[in-house]
């Protein structure tokens, strides 16, 4: 895709007709919201915004009580291909990022093999484009193996047809700190970020659970705080010493929020995300020892969850990413301490969001946008998405039913089940996503 | 009660005085020239084992068979465990052989929880990972009654008594359950070990805590012991064994701290001379023989309550 967000006219694009949407409500570029105006798409671009607007040959989308968002981007998604087909393949994992809203996933590079070449990243980038149900931009791995010991080929990959300029180990910590200065002073050269899984080693030998008072009472060895802040603390005070750029992977704690702020007040190059279900699960969840809700970060506490939610909504977090982790039933259904690390989650994003920072009055549905796509696409450096609605603009778009209310009923298109949101009741339902002004949702069901 | 017994938290003090009432009950069949009751006949309890712990098996394995249950030992090693079968697969196989018990041991806290989502029957934890104990703090309490409040107590709790539990508490299924157990029944109970060995928020327990074992010991009733592991030294818990010993150890000298009347547990198996030394251990305050006497006893009373035996003994009479 070219940076205009124009169509690859390499690609034959089998949706031409345009779509007329009818009585949307829109935040427009510049700010200015619009009631029950319509939204034209032609050629990948958004043609008109406006009342009153028609074409005969347009497919109509009746749109009435629905929210235009700008097609959803998801800076931190485990695709598992290649290696874990099992558990979610690009097709399936994307398909699933569709129904969420989702027009772009940064897939993670933690596969088998590891995404550390130009060789996998370039497989990752074209099995996306051959899916076709969201774009796919691969994360390269910080260093060889995810192993933490040497640089993988960072100008290689970001040079590659992948245009790789997000580089994590997640899963691991890049904690070596010569390792993670030299990583960041060394993507400066084609701006590139490193994402870091913040997560001192030695501190969480064998955790299981936030460190606290529901760790101790279950026996579970615990991940504290600190171990996350301790890593934070350090990769902003490299950020800033080289001058570099660096993304905080799922924030988790108050103090992490605390130190990040800290960080961009002396107008440091630091950005951050959380999760969903940061925002809105607790470690009180794990008393059944049911590992649905083992996840890495983990669960934390309640006051912890309320810092995580103002942090988001002031901006100190920059935005939500999904750490959309599938798993095998088989990985899930053993012991807490056997059971994988993580979380499903691109079906579900938007609706938590709307849960945990909308319907408590946090943000509104312009700061959805911002902390969803136009921030997440800013921070990948993802040309063509994260563009607020704009005559001209690409024709990425996400409508949004926020009245809807619905229990999280599985299996979705994900391969995998692990839904921690499982049998609960949440708002909103993603009616329809576009991509470059083809539908790849339509009512809810992939187009 | 409830169907399982998972956690000490589970019991009630109601629970917990039946409990201990009925095992006064069985205590007596113990002197009596056939020890073994027709209660449980043709129900089958399966010990899943998937930790070494012989001393436990065999104590659950004694009390089933005194209640005249067939018992099935399945021992994780050399079974199929070994060969990568997953606790679920291993819970319903024994569910499709029929078992009304399962009394589990396993190294992964919560693995009792787990096992008692996947069978019908019900489910004894035998130790879980870090987590607890609960036969372990039934059959201390019930030693603790009998010890102070003389044999064939029944309906009193432990009120007032000051028990202190000493050592690696952050790794200890004993100690939780008994935190939980003892406070239940009215103890008042004091943990004491280096702050390293005690668990983040324990100050939300209901317990007291302290670094300090000599100023706890003249104000004890019972002192609990707890096994030190060796390995626990190379994670810097603590500095060494001689240290620790030092410290936290209970010898004669610290012993002769403890008002006349108090009594010396061990869950065992002690590490003599580390975190008890030999003389205390056979000294005539330890109740570590009683403690696996009672061990039985308890167990019974358990399986008995769980499995809703019939005929329950008028043994008393």
């Amino acid at each position: 895709m070219n940076p205009a967000g124009l169509p690859d006219p390499a690609i034959p694009d089998p949706a031409r007709a345009p779509w007329l949407i009818k009585g949307v409500t829109v935040t427009r570029s510049g700010g200015q919201r619009e009631e029950f105006t319509d939204i034209l798409l032609s050629d990948g671009v958004i043609a008109a915004i406006g009342p009153g607007l028609s074409n005969p040959g347009a497919h109509v989308l009746d749109a009435q009580g629905l929210i235009a968002l700008p097609g959803l981007v998801d800076l931190h998604t485990h695709l598992r291909e290649p290696g874990r087909e099992d558990a979610e393949t690009v097709e399936t994992g994307t398909r699933a990022a569709a129904l969420g809203g989702y027009t772009a996933v940064h897939a993670m590079a933690n596969t088998d093999p590891v995404a550390d070449t130009a060789g996998v990243v370039e497989q990752v980038w074209r099995l996306g484009r051959a899916a076709g149900h969201c774009d796919v931009q691969p994360v390269g791995a910080v260093t060889v193996g995810l192993a933490g010991s040497r640089l993988a080929e960072l100008g290689t990959m970001a040079d590659s047809a992948a245009r790789v300029r997000v580089f994590s180990d997640d899963g691991n910590c890049v904690a070596d700190p010569l390792l993670m200065r030299r990583a960041l002073e060394y993507v400066k050269a084609f701006d590139g970020v490193i994402a870091q899984h913040a997560q001192e080693p030695r501190l969480t030998e064998g955790a299981q659970l936030n460190e606290g008072e529901m760790s101790s009472r279950l026996g579970l060895a615990g991940w504290p705080a600190v171990a996350e802040e301790a890593i934070i603390a350090r990769d902003c005070l490299l950020a800033a010493h080289v001058g570099s750029a660096l993304h905080v992977c799922h924030v988790s704690t108050a103090g992490s929020v605390e130190i990040i702020r800290w960080a961009k007040s002396k107008g440091w190059r630091v950005t951050a995300e959380v999760t969903p279900h940061h925002l809105l699960l607790t470690d009180e969840l794990a008393a059944g020892y049911d590992p649905v809700f083992k996840v890495n970060p983990p669960l934390r506490t309640a006051a912890d969850v309320a810092e995580l939610r103002r942090a988001l909504a002031d901006g100190t977090i920059d935005c939500v990413a999904t750490d959309h982790a599938p798993h095998p039933v088989e990985a899930k259904e053993t012991e807490w301490s056997e059971a994988a690390f993580g979380m499903t989650g691109l079906e579900t994003a938007l609706r938590v969001v709307q849960l945990a920072m909308v319907d408590t009055g946090m943000l509104d549905w312009c700061g959805v946008a911002d902390r969803m796509s136009v921030r997440p696409a800013r921070i990948g450096r993802l040309a063509g998405h994260g563009a607020l609605p704009a005559v001209g603009g690409p024709a990425n778009l996400t409508l949004y039913d926020p009245a809807a209310s619905a229990e999280v009923v599985g299996p979705g298109a994900s391969k995998s089940r692990n839904t921690p949101f499982a049998g609960m009741e949440l708002p909103g339902r993603v009616v329809a996503t576009f991509l470059r002004g083809a539908p790849t949702v339509l009512d809810g069901k992939l187009a | 009660m409830k169907r399982h017994l998972i956690s000490a938290a589970d019991l009630s003090r109601a629970d917990a005085l039946l409990i201990l009432d009925t095992a006064e009950e069985l205590a007596s069949l113990a002197d009596r020239p056939i020890k073994k009751l027709p209660t449980l006949r043709g129900r089958t309890v399966v010990n899943l084992f998937f930790e070494d712990s012989t001393r436990t098996r065999i104590s659950f394995e004694a009390a089933a068979k005194r209640l005249s249950a067939d018992v099935i030992n399945f021992s994780a090693k050399g079974s199929s465990v070994g060969k990568g079968e997953s606790l679920k697969d291993t819970a319903l196989t024994l569910e499709a052989m029929g078992s009304d018990a399962v009394v589990i041991r396993h190294s992964a806290s919560g693995a009792a929880h787990r096992l008692a989502g996947w069978v019908q029957g019900s489910v004894v934890n035998a130790g879980d990972g870090t987590h607890e104990h609960p036969t372990q703090a039934l059959l201390d309490a019930f030693t603790i009654r009998r010890r102070l409040k003389g044999n064939g107590t029944r309906g009193a709790g432990l009120d007032g008594i000051r028990v202190t539990i000493v050592g690696d508490v952050l790794h200890s299924r004993v100690a939780r359950s008994n935190v939980l157990l003892l406070s239940t029944l009215g103890a008042e109970v004091t943990l004491a070990a280096p702050p390293t060995l005690l668990p983040l928020a324990v100050e939300n327990w209901p317990c007291s805590v302290s670094y300090d074992l000599d100023c706890e010991l003249p104000k004890s009733d019972v002192v609990m012991m707890l096994r030190v592991q060796q390995e626990r030294m190379t994670a810097a818990y603590f500095p060494s064994v001689r240290e620790y010993s030092r410290r936290y150890g209970l010898d004669a000298a610290r012993m002769g701290r403890l008002p006349d009347h108090a009594i010396v547990m061990h869950p065992g198996p002690m590490n003599r001379g580390v975190e008890i030394a030999a003389d205390v251990a056979d000294s005539v305050r330890s109740t570590i023989v009683e403690q696996v006497a009672n061990g039985v006893t308890t167990r019974m009373a358990v399986l008995y309550l769980l499995l809703g035996g019939t005929e329950f003994p008028a043994v008393a009479q």
